[in-house]
């Protein structure tokens, strides 16, 4: 194939992503949970060229007191990117993007996690993307919940996140940066599978309804591939090395 | 409209109940939205505008049009830049100050709706590439609040963008100048509509009203062009949607936004 090297080929004729993947085919994925000792609960997860660590505290008081609630506890999520996490280096104020990101992310993890058991007290869950590579929102709300999970927090179920999207007028798994860049939708999804619910959905880009259909239950499946690894990963900590 | 009161779990016990029977507190059916009503030129200084209502929510919107330098990676780009803020008078709970967490995804999410449309081609906003474009701002103020911020912002941006008249810039002497009495429409390839959808227990509702947007459990926020297709999305709430009710919510945004597009090209046609 002459000329791949000019222009970027997203997809080629044998359905071979620019990485090297298949079109339902997610990155490398490998979580962690646990690791940092001053946390209740904490994950560490890479996919692909995302690392992302995230630590739990809680439940424990809430600072400023107004901000708690008598009928249930609350959930306060920071998601934050470092200086040197991508290729210009990012001012370390929080910007807006990522307030609405800690947002989002919140109200992914609220319905999973059973505050209304912990009135007054807060569940502090703090993101920190320490390199990103296209896909940070997913990777962090995958690892948050483990991180959860890790902090022996009760919850309904953990969400898994990942993302579809429309990339040489396909719809394809788990969108990486160039395709992001240069793709022509992207969806990110977290899904809670033994509760069959979305929490958490997005999109940017151009989507016939048909292709928005097809792009909600190839990111569900996708979830349920997260979903798969974030249980071993507690697995792993909690009884032991699991033998695949 | 931040806290959750008595009041707020009264409420939601009879607007549960009333949907139980399939009807809204206000007598709407389920994929209803409220009245909508769009004046334009509402602030004849800016280069254009719109003072929208949906029932009791109002929100007024000024385009300003002026050269600016374009961004380091698309020097061949004009700039497009939506904002929303929450005015102190609009509600007793809005305070001054930096803009809270929900204001900002409020304009985040409108901005990405006309953004990802490519309602306003760009690339035809050039005075002198890599150094001078025309940057079009769009700048929303909620003046009243009655729920559903996301669309009513929305079809103010897009109303006021459609009636914008955009002034033209030569490139003389190194500085982009003005050519008095050239102006014209700005170039607009489509007309993206949001619906916003709120959902109480089961049931899901078009254009929340402030009561159903204080107690419902989870929104989703959808924005169709004038082909039919979905340009964006944001879900928000504390509570999830399934896969079908994500479809059902889709195909809603489709049919309902293609309603409310032929009000924004009245008010296109009126502008011209």
């Amino acid at each position: 194939m002459g000329g791949r090297d000019a222009t970027m080929v997203l997809l080629d004729e044998n359905g071979i992503r620019c990485d090297g993947r298949k079109i339902d085919e997610p990155r490398r994925i490998m979580i962690k949970a646990g690791g940092l000792k001053n946390a209740d609960g904490s994950a560490y997860i890479e996919f692909g060229d995302n690392k992302i660590l995230v630590g739990v505290f809680g439940p424990r008081d809430v600072h400023p007191k107004h901000m708690s609630n008598t009928d249930t506890g609350i959930l306060r999520v920071r998601y934050h990117m470092e200086p040197f996490s991508v290729t210009e280096r990012k001012n370390p104020a929080p910007s807006r993007r990522e307030i609405e990101i800690s947002k989002v992310i919140k109200e992914a993890l609220e319905p999973a996690v059973m505050l209304e058991k912990f009135p007054r007290t807060a569940v502090d869950v703090f993101i920190e993307v320490l390199q990103a590579d296209g896909g940070t929102r997913c990777a962090a709300l995958t690892a948050a919940s483990v991180a959860l999970a890790d902090a022996g927090i009760p919850m309904r179920d953990m969400v898994a996140a990942i993302a579809a999207g429309k990339v040489a007028d396909t719809i394809v798994l788990d969108v990486n940066n160039e395709e992001d860049q240069a793709g022509q939708a992207d969806m990110p999804i977290g899904y809670m599978p033994s509760l069959k619910k979305i929490t958490l959905l997005q999109l940017d880009g151009i989507l016939t309804p048909e292709e928005y259909k097809k792009c909600v239950s190839v990111g569900v499946e996708g979830c349920k591939i997260v979903y798969e690894l974030q249980k071993k990963a507690l697995h792993n900590k909690y009884f032991g090395n699991r033998d695949d | 409209m931040a806290s959750h009161t008595v009041i707020d779990e009264l409420k939601r016990t009879q607007i549960l109940e009333l949907l139980e029977q399939g009807k809204r507190v206000d007598g709407r059916a389920l994929d209803e939205p409220r009245e909508i009503t769009i004046e334009t030129n509402a602030i004849p200084k800016a280069n254009g505008s719109a003072r929208v209502h949906i029932g009791d929510t109002e929100v007024i919107c000024g385009v300003k049009i002026q050269p600016d330098r374009p961004f380091p990676d698309t020097g061949d780009k004009g700039l497009f830049i939506c904002t929303a803020e929450l005015l102190p008078l609009s509600h007793p709970t809005v305070e001054t100050g930096p803009p809270q967490p929900h204001v900002i995804e409020l304009a985040r999410v409108v901005d990405r709706g006309i953004r990802e449309s490519h309602m306003i081609d760009v690339s035809q906003l050039v005075i002198k590439k890599d150094k001078s474009v025309i940057g079009v701002f769009a700048d929303n103020v909620v003046v009243d609040y009655d729920g559903n911020l996301f669309d009513a912002c929305s079809y103010a941006a897009t109303a006021a963008l459609l009636t914008s008249k955009t002034p033209k810039w030569d490139w003389v002497d190194d500085k982009p100048t003005l050519v008095e009495g050239e102006d014209s429409q700005l170039p607009i390839s489509t007309i993206p509509v949001s619906v916003t959808m709120g959902k109480i227990g089961n049931h899901i509702v078009v254009d929340p009203n402030g009561d159903e947007w204080d107690i419902m459990d989870a929104r989703v926020t959808i924005t169709t062009d004038s082909d039919g297709n979905i340009c964006a999305l944001q879900k928000g709430g504390f509570d999830g949607f399934t896969q079908d009710e994500i479809i059902q919510c889709g195909e809603t945004s489709v049919r309902v936004g293609a309603k409310i597009r032929e009000k924004l090209k009245a008010v296109q046609q009126g502008g011209q």
